[in-house]
């Protein structure tokens, strides 16, 4: 960036999750961990960038908090980073972490999905601070973003507690201009005190917690008699007829919807001032709560024996937007402006207010495996073979998609491998595969993988060793020898843990050999009374292990339309206008800019029509 | 008091979306507005439908523009400007380049991709303002098809009140050095397509 010595010069356009990593370094954090998910992802690569931070991709999101417990215990300030579900995997240490408390200040970040853009679920993680009797911050914007980052871990300390940052996917990936200092400070992070031994503390064995619990329920009071004066709640004063509660990004939604009303803006979700909103409610004649997913602030609300509007009026489902509130409002009665603000001033009068009369209804573009992917052959294996297949967290989901329509369960990290067990050994009599990758093995698939073997199960399971945490965007993981600091570190080889493991019966085959992968399943699901893997081979596009090949082309003199090759669902296949005579369908044909020459639609033609050209490599 | 400017830019996944939307935004800050710009990533984006919004003003609220609110609709694909064009206030302008990606659904023959005829009187109930800009064809022309968005961005720079030095800059600082000379006259290029129409 230039820096031209204005002011302008120190605000930089920031994604909320790149906000929480410069505030999380400004406030010195030293350790950061994370498992990738999306929203959350980009967090721990934009720490990683900064000096004097150790920032790691840690296998699961428990081990990720599990080690920035251990680095706030020795003294250090820690986050954990990790989208709503990752807290459900993570749960299990945060809810005791709440009775140790903290060494040096812990923040968790919890990035939610409201929407589900990229997620199996919308729950609302707002709820683990109220079950853990723990603070949640909300930040509204990116600058936010930073400044309730420093400030989470000036309240950890000052509390003795973990402290929960909540973003959302409109937070973590909007952008906004954030005042940054620049260019930042080298930093040495030298080295810690001593190990401060508090085994009362740290070491939750029953008696340990039974003394604990009770200085958890006090910590939760001073923390309520704290959101009282807690610089991050506020109240904006304007027309009192209407008074909005609203945090978060549904804040940003509420003052352009609500723009000349009063608004009480909740920085702090948990615990809850309920005497400022007590006092907010007094002055105002209609209270409102405008806040996405569940009635979090709601109930509490009325449980304070206060009347509100909220979600009869503003869904809990999906994400809210200016639209779904605006309508909500109104629906509700309340007296905002029916038409946008806009629209006052720019509606183009030779034009018109025309309504939304489109005849046209596009078809549907649901994502699809990438032009290349080493997933293809597998879910199309799968599919001829008419095996049931219990699937996993990835790329690899699209496989239920047409035209595979190849998945019949995937609810959950690393869950392929115990539901079809459990499937097949309470008497299903299918054939079950579970298929699951290869970042997604080391997540949680390794305990599976160990039960299914203990418990004499007969399950075949297909690890898709792509080589990166692919659906997030690329990241390193156990099995591909980086961290994330870019060290090069041992790659744990699937197959000798798979052996170590005990299993015999296990087929290492090449994702872009089609006859193969079919070859290796056929023989694995022949054996149905001891427990088979195959470890799929094969680059994923994106890395710098996918070798592109000179693209494939149709003959179109031989190609007579069958239409096998679009089976394959690549997205570089495409109908040509030219229809075969006889069959009288379109012909296929495939788009040079997209085809990464990987031949499986090559191997698949029984009409052998298409070749690979001798082109140059792509 | 500046007045406020939405803008909507819509695509397939990989079509480079993101960084056409993060240049737009960038600018609007240099212009010193206020900025917001927002997006989804993840599992949608695999071949999928792209979006980013874009806004300007003097004190951007939202992130996304609310539906039928939108000054520019940006399309690097046909069927997604079709897909997209409720979001354009009556009146709005859309630029759209006409290339083609057809989803799955049209290949597997679930559902026909519609002619181009269809989608552009689509867009024309909801605006006569329709600039289709040959992005691709021009991109090609000049020797990378991926500088494509770079030529609807300089088609766009001609209706908004901004010197086109500072798109070059963001653009300058945005793209990869050996890539930076192409994008200054693929940008040039979208601002002549439009200047001498």
């Amino acid at each position: 960036m230039k820096t031209t010595g204005t002011p302008a010069a120190t605000k930089r356009l920031l994604s909320g999750n790149e906000a929480i990593a410069l505030g999380a370094w400004e406030a010195g954090v030293r350790y950061a961990a994370a498992y990738p998910g999306t929203p959350s992802t980009e967090i721990l690569p934009a720490l990683a960038q900064y000096a004097g931070v150790r920032a790691e991709w840690a296998s699961n999101e428990k081990v990720a908090l599990d080690a920035a417990v251990g680095a706030s215990f020795a003294g250090a300030r820690a986050l954990a980073a990790m989208k709503h579900v990752g807290v459900n995997v993570a749960s299990d240490s945060l809810m005791t972490l709440s009775y140790t408390g903290i060494g040096a200040g812990l923040v968790l970040v919890s990035a939610d999905d409201p929407g589900a853009f990229s997620s199996q679920n919308e729950q609302d993680n707002r709820h683990y601070a109220r079950f853990g009797k723990f603070p949640c911050l909300e930040p509204a914007d990116s600058q936010e973003a930073k400044d309730f980052t420093c400030f989470a871990f000036e309240l950890s300390e000052r509390f003795d507690t973990p402290v929960m940052l909540r973003s959302t996917t409109r937070l973590s990936h909007s952008k906004s201009a954030v005042e940054v200092k620049m260019p930042a400070e080298p930093r040495e992070p030298g080295t810690l005190p001593p190990f401060e031994r508090r085994p009362r503390k740290y070491v939750m064995i029953p008696a340990h917690a039974r003394l604990r619990h009770p200085e958890i329920e006090a910590r939760l009071q001073a923390l309520a008699d704290y959101a009282e004066a807690c610089p991050l709640n506020r109240v904006e004063w304007g027309d009192k007829r209407i008074g909005v509660i609203s945090d978060g990004v549904a804040y940003q939604y509420a003052r352009e919807v609500f723009a000349s009303f009063s608004l009480l803006k909740l920085g702090m979700t948990h615990p809850l001032p309920a005497r400022t909103i007590r006092d907010f409610a007094a002055q105002v004649e209609t209270l409102v709560v405008v806040e996405e997913l569940d009635p979090f602030i709601e109930e509490q609300v009325r449980a304070l024996g206060l009347e509100v509007i909220g979600k009869q009026f503003f869904p809990a489902t999906g994400e809210l937007t200016l639209a779904r509130v605006r309508e909500g409002a109104l629906a509700a009665g309340l007296p905002v402006s029916v038409q946008r603000p806009k629209s006052e001033v720019t509606t183009n009068e030779d034009v018109g207010p025309r309504t939304s009369d489109l005849e046209l209804k596009p078809p549907p573009r649901p994502p699809a495996l990438c032009p290349g992917c080493p997933h293809r052959s597998v879910y199309f294996n799968l599919r001829k073979l008419k095996m049931l297949v219990a699937g996993d967290i990835g790329c690899y989901a699209i496989g239920v998609l047409p035209p595979f329509e190849e998945m019949d369960m995937l609810i959950s990290m690393g869950a392929s491998i115990g539901m079809a067990h459990g499937a097949r050994l309470a008497g299903c009599p299918d054939k079950i595969v579970a298929t699951i990758g290869d970042s997604t093995f080391f997540h949680a698939g390794l305990p599976e993988l160990a039960n299914t073997i203990y418990n004499r199960g007969v399950t075949c399971t297909m690890i898709l060793d792509n080589g990166t945490t692919a659906m997030t965007g690329g990241q390193d993981n156990p099995a591909t020898g980086v961290t994330l600091q870019g060290e090069t570190t041992r790659a744990i080889d699937i197959e000798s843990v798979v052996r170590a493991m005990g299993v015999e019966d296990l087929w290492v085959v090449d994702a872009l050999d089609v006859k193969e992968v079919e070859k290796a399943i056929r023989e694995a699901t022949e054996i149905e009374d001891r427990p088979t893997v195959i470890i799929v081979n094969g680059a994923c596009v994106f890395t710098p292990q996918f070798q592109h090949r000179p693209v494939v082309a149709v003959d179109a003199e031989v190609c007579n339309g069958c239409g096998f090759c679009f089976r394959v669902g690549c997205p570089a296949i495409l109908k040509s206008e030219e229809v075969d005579v006889k069959t009288e369908r379109p012909k296929a044909l495939i788009d040079p800019l997209l085809c990464t020459g990987c031949t499986v639609c090559l191997q698949v033609c029984p009409r052998k029509a298409i070749y690979q050209t001798q082109g140059e490599e792509v | 008091m500046k007045q406020a400017i939405n803008f909507l830019f819509v695509g397939v996944g990989g079509q480079g979306i993101l960084t056409a939307s993060d240049i737009a935004a960038e600018v609007g800050l240099e212009a010193g507005y206020d900025v917001k710009k927002s997006e989804v990533h993840g599992f949608s984006q695999r071949g999928g439908v792209v979006e980013s919004h874009v806004r300007w003003g003097d004190d951007v609220a939202a992130p996304l523009a609310e539906k039928g609110s939108l000054d520019y609709l940006i399309a690097t694909e046909m069927l997604e400007a079709a897909r997209w064009v409720e979001w354009l206030r009556p009146g709005g302008a859309a630029f759209i380049n006409p290339r083609h990606i057809p989803p799955m659904s049209v290949t597997v023959g679930d559902a026909v991709y519609p002619a181009d005829e269809s989608i552009l009187a689509a867009v024309r109930t909801r605006t006569d303002d329709v600039t289709v800009v040959e992005g691709l064809t021009i991109a090609e022309r000049l020797g990378n098809p991926r500088l494509a968005n770079t030529v609807l961005l300089g088609a766009l720079s001609t209706r908004l009140d901004v010197p086109p030095e500072t798109w070059l800059a963001v653009i300058e600082r945005r793209v990869p050095p050996k890539y930076v000379e192409l994008n200054l006259e693929a940008f040039q290029e979208g601002r002549r397509a439009l200047l001498t129409k």
